[in-house]
């Protein structure tokens, strides 16, 4: 967008684009751009609760009002008159009008700072707050609430109002995890349009009208789709909580940290909030090539594992029945001796497609160090639900298949019934539980050398001579490839728990004990190596992947939630 | 049709200066709701002479008579129907709108229970010239009787041959059904009527971009009529556009249906030239006067949204007229340049007997009672309203209040998604700038600062304990 008074385009352009002018300067817009997006464009913000733009805009909230103007119809045989750059003349409109639902035309003026504009939001935000309870100090949303950031710029410092607020609802229980408020519900639609058109289970509306117009869940019925909490992540207000999260933590005191779900193979945009050591929620950041501005209530409650007391905190060695928690010099020694004590043909690698790019490198590594070939993944499947979830349940299946080179689940019966009948005797189990992936407790107790590396405590380990305790999704860098072949990247947002180690360190340091050298310090390294031995990541570095990924493969899988997106961006419902 | 041979019930005779068009049935001596008696008195014929017409030729008709909409803001039905895109390929519907909610207005329902033909005839006409071979009438809840009779009505014209397929073998399909309300004045409102109508919540729809005649019913274009609109088109036919002009005043044809209620000797229907009459006649001659020994004090003329018109003001318009109240026509323009509105031609005359304070009490309740809440300022706002003036008639108000309520009708008009918001706050803004003193010499001064709500009070004193 040019801040300059648009000069005459010397060739016609691609899109068809109209001059608006907006608080006075002219800009460039392609047709049919919202006002609020063009606004949003030139950094000139327009605050708004109803609008969203995944969602239609039914113009609710009234808090977008703008001075809006027009050139006059030029009157035949007169030239319109013009500014001072040229451009027609505006003649301003008295009313205002919503910039959400509106788009820009040739000529237009736009005024967010006018006189008029202040006076109808200062008006909206008054009217909002007169039956509002004001209880910010026990709500929620406290801290990241829409009334409260757009009080500070248009609300008022006392209230004129003296009549009796309007009693609703409280912590009405909708769903098996929202719960809602309806005295702070500033109905705006956002959570009815939501169900009604993302999540395809209308439950949501409103009864009585007028003031005492109310938000509820229909007779009979619940909200507990497995989208509802994207409904408390939409909802500007306190009125829609989380009862998993409310009341845990107060907001302001959350390091947010942008990351991915590894819930499933669809690799949702996250934001991780943590305070200290913990933990505390999981939201969808946007990601229009991957998840919209959504996720399922199942990826993103999948998180309590990490701060949770079966953590492995050290690593440790088998003695008798019991393992002793022992440094990681020792650790390391002792799978490195116990490992190179079988030979490759006789040992096997059960490594997980839930570990990172990163990760699977080093477990590469340790094969061909090994030198075996007796080398898979446990595949997960049968998560399609025709919105976002995948059917691959595993969230790097496809980072296996490029750098392992492998089809997940290929060799797993070979192993396990090497393992049975004795050929294989040494097993390295990478992050999977074997007795879940279908190996016998008996055939494992039988293994000469049974190394494994897990997070949490499980019955594997408690089979195995050496424990070697790693880190969860949420501790550590790395990238992984989702279901549709894009490359993205998962961020540190707490610290390993106890002496637990990122995973990649571990496996670097196993295959330094065991002889080799490789010299990688950082995640940085290790991916210029991926991308140095690894055909898809050729030229790429791990800055270059970004907080929004990048297309790597192409696999041919859509996302059928994004298709319907797309229609409906398409026939211009939404903006997208 | 000679008007000499039509005999109207005793004491229902319409006076002298009424021209009886669209009511010319209503309170007719032997005149029932059936179509025989429809038919005895040329009932039909217009559609007739329609059907053999061109389309356009019709719209062009009702163009030519001027013909503005009687539902309340007076638009140009014509220019309405020629607001369906040129290039439109999907259905075409018709709604005619009979939730006659507006307080002070009650033309349509003696339409609908007198003379349903004439609207069914009218409908089928007009359906024609729109092409719309589907058409709804939307009835308000609160008449029941109505829907009855309408049903019974469409049911005869079907079996006459007046509606279903093939229309008097012109090739025309036209149906009619008539759709109940469930009680809200919001339905009134078109976009809302037509959620209504599909069943969902009756909550305006913006415009742009949903356009009745362009995005209405079911997403198709939709012409949205009021009941004594659609009636007309029918004389329009008959007398042709031209003919049906020189009645009333240049911009201001035809007749309409003035509803007088409140202080006068004589209220009721009266069906006249629109702008032949000034609000004096219409007090003094239709009416019959004021009621003994009483001075006129307010009149809001055209429903209860309109704004109200002060006794002793005088209006100086730009065309050089000097009216006092009495003098104003009963017209759309020279209404609206008095700072009101014809609208649904509800007019309320109030005497010297009637407290300003519990009258825009009166409206406030309404407003608020009806407000469908989608949008944040008339939702938040009318009822606010409501409860200061309650104040104010309870004697709990401030004269701070009065200015209070004038800001916060401020802050509603022109910022709400439909015009209800001017609805609620003209009777409000109109009533304090005419009647700002007598406001406030119902609250009582030493209150100023000190009534707080409820809530605050116990703030206030956790704080303080």
């Amino acid at each position: 967008m040019s801040a300059a008074a648009p000069a005459t385009p010397a060739a016609p352009p691609a899109v068809d684009l109209v001059n608006v002018q907006i608080d006075g300067v002219w800009h460039k817009f392609p047709k049919g751009t919202r006002m609020i997006e063009a606004c949003r464009q030139v950094d000139k913000l327009v605050p708004h609760y109803c609008y969203h733009p995944k969602l239609t805009s039914p113009g609710n909230c009234r808090m977008c009002l703008v001075e809006m103007g027009m050139p006059p119809r030029p009157t035949p045989g007169q030239e319109p008159e013009k500014d001072e750059h040229g451009m027609p003349k505006i003649g301003w409109m008295p009313r205002p009008v919503i910039a959400c639902a509106n788009t820009v035309s040739e000529g237009m003026g736009i005024r967010t700072e006018s006189l008029l504009t202040q006076e109808c939001r200062k008006g909206v935000m008054e009217f909002l707050l007169i039956n509002h309870p004001l209880d910010c100090p026990i709500c929620d949303q406290a801290g990241e609430c829409r009334l409260q950031e757009f009080s500070v710029e248009h609300g008022k410092g006392e209230s004129r109002f003296r009549e009796d607020k309007v009693k609703k609802p409280k912590n009405v229980d909708i769903g098996p995890r929202v719960r809602l408020d309806d005295e702070r519900c500033i109905m705006c639609s956002r959570c009815i349009r939501f169900t009604a058109e993302i999540a395809d289970d209308p439950v949501l509306g409103f009864t009585e009208r007028g003031s005492y117009t109310t938000l509820a869940v229909n007779p009979g019925r619940e909200l507990a789709n497995n989208y509802s909490l994207n409904t408390v992540d939409i909802c500007p207000v306190g009125a829609l909580t989380s009862n998993d999260f409310r009341f845990q933590m107060r907001v302001w005191f959350l390091t947010e940290t942008n990351s991915i779900c590894t819930k499933c193979g669809r690799g949702c945009n996250t934001e991780i909030g943590a305070r200290g050591n913990s933990v505390y929620r999981q939201s969808p950041r946007d990601n229009n090539d991957v998840n919209s501005s959504w996720m399922c209530d199942q990826g993103r409650l999948d998180f309590h594992f990490v701060n949770s007391e079966y953590r492995l905190t050290d690593p440790m060695l088998r003695a008798g029945t019991r393992h002793d928690v022992v440094d990681w010099k020792r650790a390391l020694n002792e799978a490195a001796t116990r490992i190179k004590g079988v030979s490759g043909a006789e040992t096997a690698i059960v490594a997980s497609a839930r570990m990172t790019n990163e990760e699977l490198f080093f477990v590469k590594q340790l094969a061909a160090t090994l030198g075996t070939d007796l080398i898979d993944v446990v595949p997960r499947t049968g998560g399609a639900d025709n919105y976002l979830r995948a059917d691959d349940l595993n969230p790097n299946s496809n980072g296996v298949r490029q750098i392992l080179g492998i089809e997940p689940g290929a060799k797993l019966a070979q192993i396990q019934a090497g393992v049975k009948s004795g050929t294989i005797k040494s097993v390295i189990a990478l992050g999977e539980n074997l007795l879940k992936a279908g190996f016998e407790r008996g055939d494992l107790e039988g293994l000469r050398s049974l190394v494994s590396l897990h997070i949490l405590a499980n019955a594997t380990a408690e089979l195995s001579h050496v424990v070697l305790a790693g880190s969860s999704y949420a501790e550590k860098r790395g990238s992984m490839i989702n279901v549709t072949g894009r490359l993205q990247r998962l961020n540190k947002a707490i610290k390993n728990p106890g002496n637990a180690r990122d995973t990649w360190e571990i496996l670097r340091d196993l295959i330094v004990a065991m002889g080799g050298s490789n010299g990688l310090h950082s995640i940085e390294d290790v991916f210029a190596r991926l991308a140095a031995e690894v055909s898809a990541f050729e030229g790429l570095t791990f800055a270059r992947i970004g907080d929004q990924g990048l297309p790597l493969i192409e696999t041919g899988e859509t996302i059928p939630l994004l298709e319907r997106e797309k229609e409906r961006k398409a026939k211009g419902l939404i903006v997208g | 049709m000679s008007s000499a041979a039509v005999q109207y019930l005793p004491g229902k005779e319409p006076h002298a200066r009424e021209r009886r068009l669209i009511f010319r049935n209503v309170d007719r001596v032997g005149y029932d709701p059936s179509i025989d008696c429809y038919l005895k008195d040329g009932g039909y014929e217009q559609l007739k002479v329609a059907l053999k017409m061109e389309k356009i030729a019709i719209i062009n008709e009702v163009k030519a008579a001027g013909l503005r909409g009687r539902g309340g803001a007076g638009f140009p039905t014509g220019v309405k129907w020629g607001f369906i895109p040129p290039t439109n390929t999907k259905p075409v519907y018709l709604i005619c709108n009979a939730d006659e909610s507006e307080p002070g207005t009650f033309k349509d329902r003696y339409i609908m229970h007198q003379d349903p033909h004439q609207l069914v005839e009218g409908m089928a006409i007009s359906c024609f010239a729109v092409g719309a071979k589907l058409a709804y009438i939307y009835v308000r809840e609160e008449f029941p009787e109505a829907a009855i009779i309408l049903e019974k009505a469409i049911a005869e014209a079907h079996s006459k041959g007046f509606l279903g397929k093939n229309i008097l073998g012109s090739g025309f399909d036209c149906e009619i059904y008539v759709h109940r309300g469930a009680g809200a004045y919001i339905c009134g409102e078109e976009t809302g009527l037509i959620e209504s109508l599909e069943g969902k919540r009756p909550y305006p729809r913006i415009k742009p971009p949903y356009f009745p005649a362009a995005l209405g019913l079911y997403m198709c274009p939709t012409i949205v009529n009021n009941v004594e609109s659609l009636c007309h088109v029918k004389h329009i036919i008959q007398m042709g556009g031209a003919e049906y002009a020189k009645m009333g005043t240049p911009n201001n044809t035809g007749t309409r249906i003035l509803c007088v209620s409140g202080d006068v000797q004589k209220p009721g229907y009266y069906e006249v030239e629109v702008g032949k009459v000034t609000m004096g006649e219409v007090i003094d001659v239709l009416c019959g006067g004021l009621k003994p020994g009483r001075k006129l004090k307010a009149i809001i003329p055209g429903g209860s949204s309109a704004k109200v018109l002060r006794a002793d003001e005088t209006f100086k318009l730009k065309d050089g007229r000097e009216l006092g109240i009495l003098d104003i026509p009963m017209d759309f323009d020279t209404m609206a340049a008095c700072g009101t509105m014809a609208g649904s031609g509800g007019v309320i005359i109030m005497d010297d007997s009637r407290s300003m304070s519990w009258v825009i009490n009166n409206l406030n309740n309404f407003y608020a009672h009806e407000s469908c809440g989608q949008c944040t300022p008339c939702r938040e706002g009318s009822l606010w309203m409501k409860k200061i003036s309650d104040r104010i008639v309870a004697g709990k108000a401030s004269p701070d209040d009065v200015d209070t309520l004038e800001t916060v009708a401020n802050q509603i008009e022109g910022k709400t998604i439909c015009a209800f918001g001017e609805a609620c706050s003209w009777p409000t803004q109109s009533f304090i700038k005419k009647f700002r003193d007598e406001l406030k010499g119902d609250c009582k001064p030493e209150l100023a600062g000190r009534v707080v709500n409820g809530e605050t009070a116990v703030a206030a004193a956790g704080l303080s304990a």
